[in-house]
């Protein structure tokens, strides 16, 4: 089968990468690029935990075939992070012991940055409607939704 | 109650030691690995329930370019017999027959064989070309249909176990179990108010979000490596090598992190596929399942059938209690008939009791352990009979509890007397909470139930290593799976006397730590730690030796005081204390390197109970159910990392709460599971539930160096009967099924109303 020669942009470095028409961006981003912090919980869109940004939209990376990335700007939970340090979501999960397992954590990150981005003052509930296609198994969503409200206050005041 | 105790680090929440990799991605779970030259190996799965396999041919998908293996029943060691203990064990040739079918398919998504092929989409095409006949049995679903007499049997072979006498013909119950005190007859004989009730629970999966995932490697002398994600990688080898009859020294298995397991996790299913397949290949191989095959092949737990009766005298004193409870096994027999029926009474001090308990074969997936295994089914007809008895007496169902509470001396149903136990403690502090004591929102049902759990010990090995510097490395066996890392951190700096910071966990692999047994049952924190302070115990007594023969004193004129040795009181020298950071940089010239360590079987888990509330609404036009607000109140004996305790008891009425609500396994009937698929499994998102209140409630356990009892089980137990009562409650109407979805509620709503024209 031929490949597509798809060039794209990952966490602001181009990339380039062959693929088949039919695989998505999560397999390639996972098999192909080695870049295995975006999670498969279900390959269906069901879970968010391949959730990535592309051009700052949330999406599931699990939905999304590879030769789409051509020409895109693809974040995921390996660019979060920054020279200074982890981003304050990041850190705040940490603090907030948010996370128990851990494999929900990336696309969980992803989809707080991209509602905080586009709302810094969210409310509880908006909280929860935003994170309510990111799956976690393990935490009762609370001291998520904890961390998301504290990232927000830490990103509006930032120390 | 234990006096106060002044720990440094104990009972704090630091970040995690392993926090900034799986926050940023780099922690590697069970998919992430990827060797070079490394091949997809797929599954080929049953299209049937029950079906006899009368011919398997594999010769088109081999020769397909790009298959590099392909295996089915055929590849397999005929001979495995006996038994392999632990939580995820149970009969050798059932795991094997298990993890890939041989004659017979016993559950729509049975392994029937798997190929490896350079990508997966060859791999696929592969299984297309497979040719499988099967001749097509009647399926048995329900446990109503296993039981019956004339039911088809799932195997021909089995014969109910414990029985009074050896039945004279097979049949889909694997085993019977009864438990017993006392004249349950005259106990209902004395009691002025009896309630009974009928409750049946649906299959309903784990859900742990990451798939089953390995990569296993196979070297020409037969020696494999296996990369995966479990809750217990020498449980895992142990199993394996049963299943291939290989020598447990020829496999090596490295635990990946781990993405959830609840119980799921502490049994095969890729890896001896996929050892098998990187040796025919001798290629690396990588296996994955879809989620798709998570809810068709692994998991569950039993779905239930149980029918409870409990007489009281008119203060609440309860006087009997009995207890028919049937749990669905799935393809082989194992369900947790056991735990639930040990369970079922735990909180109450009955005199007069009766279990009766079934583990019958359906043409379901084979089930597994999951969180508290078979307490949340039989727990909750229990905890909905009681609320029931409540109402008839006009007693608050708090104050009937602890009326009939179980305590320090009270004989478990199971048989040990209790040692001191947290149970009236939980109550107490339930009765007073500010979530009790306001009044419940207009039109809202408020429900409570009480949950429990064994907990068990087992075992554990530890090693701690002192660096050159001071810091502290812990080496241990069990997989973190929800902030273990951090307990076991804590546990060590508060017992050498470092800071927490100074600490560092890591989790060996099955050659470079001792054998540990899964995690699971509620045991690392306990018994893990336990082996961890032993062995934190060893460096000391080292560093105490250390000193003196630097200081020229007996190591009994040597004491060790907030991370220092220092000379005891009333022995005269003149010389400066030596922290743990001093006696490391001297080990060269004192002996040598630093190296505690410990192993250990661990005894006396002390038994955990919670106390949940809750305020539910009730949409009587769309029968949703909304949770207002959750109460969890827990003994966890003594927290060690405070959030990580908090974030047991809030996940686990999260999934407690995801059971009683919305989660089962619906069958046609072909036996084909509907709902395989998150979207329509609909586990709890964030927008289904409230905050989650938690209580910690320490009553310590005094077989643990500092008091732990495991706390990751009980949490899940109470939430469903506090579903079932709430409801109740709102609606007054009994529903005596869950989960307590929008079509059941509306129809429970229409016969009451039905009933009552």
């Amino acid at each position: 089968m031929t490949k597509l020669h798809v060039t794209t942009s990952i966490n602001g470095e181009e990339v380039d990468f062959l693929c088949e028409p039919q695989q998505t961006l999560l397999e390639v981003l996972r098999e192909t690029l080695g870049r295995t912090g975006t999670k498969e919980g279900c390959a269906t869109g069901d879970c968010g935990a391949c959730s990535v940004l592309i051009n700052d939209r949330l999406v599931c990376s699990c939905l999304v075939l590879a030769a789409e990335a051509q020409g895109q700007q693809v974040t995921t939970v390996e660019g979060i992070a920054s020279e200074e340090g982890l981003h304050p979501i990041q850190q705040k999960f940490l603090e907030h012991a948010a996370l128990q397992c851990g494999v929900c954590t990336p696309g969980l990150v992803i989809a707080a940055k991209a509602l905080l981005d586009r709302d810094p003052d969210p409310d509880e509930t908006t909280i929860r409607y935003w994170l309510a296609g990111n799956l976690c198994r393990c935490t009762g969503y609370d001291k998520i939704i904890r961390a998301v409200q504290d990232a927000a206050k830490t990103l509006a005041h930032p120390a | 109650m234990a006096e106060a105790v002044d720990f440094k680090v104990i009972g704090t929440s630091p970040v995690r030691p392993d926090g900034v990799d799986k926050v940023t991605g780099r922690a590697q779970y069970g998919a992430d690995l990827n060797l070079p030259g490394m091949i997809y190996g797929r599954v080929l799965r049953s299209p049937h329930a029950h079906a006899r396999i009368k011919r398997i041919d594999t010769s088109r998908a081999e020769a397909i370019p790009g298959v590099y293996a392909v295996i089915c029943g055929r590849d397999f060691p005929r001979g495995q017999s006996g038994e392999i203990g632990g939580e995820g064990g149970g009969d050798v040739a059932d795991l094997a027959k298990n993890v890939m079918a041989r004659d017979k398919v016993l559950y729509h998504g049975h392994a029937v064989a798997a190929v490896a092929a350079r990508s997966p989409r060859i791999a696929e095409e592969a299984l297309a070309a497979i040719e499988v006949e099967y001749e097509v049995l009647p399926p048995v679903l329900t446990l109503e249909q296993a039981m019956r007499p004339d039911a088809p049997l799932l195997d021909e072979h089995l014969y109910t176990k414990n029985l009074p006498e050896k039945p004279d013909k097979p049949s889909n119950i694997a085993a019977v179990m009864q438990l017993a005190r006392g004249n349950v007859d005259e106990g209902f004989a004395q009691a002025d108010v009896i309630v009974e009730g009928e409750y049946k629970i649906p299959m309903a999966h784990q859900g742990y979000i990451e798939p089953h995932a390995c990569v296993a490697n196979t070297n020409e002398a037969g020696q494999s490596t296996v990369w995966c994600c479990t809750q217990g990688h020498f449980e895992f080898r142990a199993m394996t090598a049963k299943v291939l009859e290989m020598n447990v020294a020829d496999l090596k298995f490295i635990p990946s992190e781990i993405g959830g397991g609840f119980g799921g996790k502490t049994v095969i299913y890729l890896e001896p596929l996929a050892v098998l397949l990187s040796r025919k290949s001798r290629r690396p191989v990588k296996m994955t399942m879809s989620r798709e095959e998570v809810f068709r092949a692994t998991g569950p737990t039993s779905g239930t059938w149980i029918k409870i009766k409990v007489g009281a005298k008119k203060d609440g004193t309860m006087t009997a209690a009995s207890a028919w409870m049937a749990y669905e096994a799935g393809a082989f027999p194992g369900a947790p008939m056991g735990p639930g029926a040990m369970s079922i009474f735990a909180p109450y001090n009955l005199p007069n009791f009766k279990v009766e308990a079934f583990d019958v074969l359906v043409n379901k997936p084979k089930v597994a352990a999951y969180r508290a295994p078979g307490a949340p089914q039989s727990m909750h007809a229990m905890e909905c009979a009681v609320d029931e008895l409540a109402r008839k007496l006009g007693m608050d169902p708090i104050d009937l509890r602890l009326k009939n509470a179980a305590d320090e001396g009270t004989q478990a149903p199971y048989g040990p007397k209790f040692p001191p136990i947290g149970l009236k403690a939980c109550l107490e502090a339930a009765k007073r909470h500010p979530n009790y004591t306001r009044p419940k929102p207009p039109g809202a049902g408020r429900g409570v139930a009480v949950g429990f759990w064994f907990n068990v010990g087992m075992q554990s090995s530890a090693e701690v290593h002192i660096n050159e510097n001071g810091t502290v490395t812990v080496v241990e066996g069990n997989p973190d799976i929800g902030g273990s890392r951090a307990s076991m951190c804590l546990m060590a700096a508060e017992t050498l006397g470092v800071p927490y910071q100074n600490v560092r966990a890591l989790i060996g692999d099955t050659e470079s730590t001792g054998f540990s047994n899964v995690t699971g049952g509620s045991r690392t924190t306990f018994a893990t730690g336990m082996a961890v302070v032993k062995a934190c115990e060893d460096i000391i007594a080292q560093c105490k030796a250390r000193a003196a023969a630097t200081w020229g004193l007996d190591e009994s004129q040597v004491e060790w005081q907030d991370g220092h040795a220092v000379p005891a009181p009333g022995v005269n020298a003149d010389v400066k204390p030596l922290s743990l950071a001093d006696i490391a940089a001297n080990a060269a010239r004192t002996g040598g390197p630093l190296l505690g360590r410990a192993s250990l079987n661990a005894q006396g888990a002390g038994a955990s109970f919670s106390v949940n509330f809750g305020d539910f609404a009730v949409d009587r036009d769309t029968g949703k159910v909304d949770v207002l607000s959750f109460t969890a109140i827990q003994d966890a004996g003594r927290a060690i990392h405070k959030a990580y305790v908090e974030g047991q008891m809030q996940g686990g009425a999260a999934q407690g709460l995801g059971w009683a609500l919305n989660e089962e396994y619906i069958y046609d009937e072909n036996g084909v599971m509907q709902n395989a698929g998150f979207l329509d499994y609909r586990i709890p998102v964030a927008s289904d539930l409230p905050m989650i209140d938690t209580e910690i409630i320490e009553v310590p356990n005094p077989s643990h160096p500092y008091g732990v009892r495991g706390v990751g089980e009980t949490p899940i137990v109470a939430p469903l009967a506090v579903a079932s009562n709430a409801v109740r409650d709102a609606l007054g109407i009994r529903i005596n099924e869950l989960p307590l979805s929008p079509p059941r509620i509306l129809a429970a709503i229409e016969a009451a109303e039905a009933g009552a024209r």
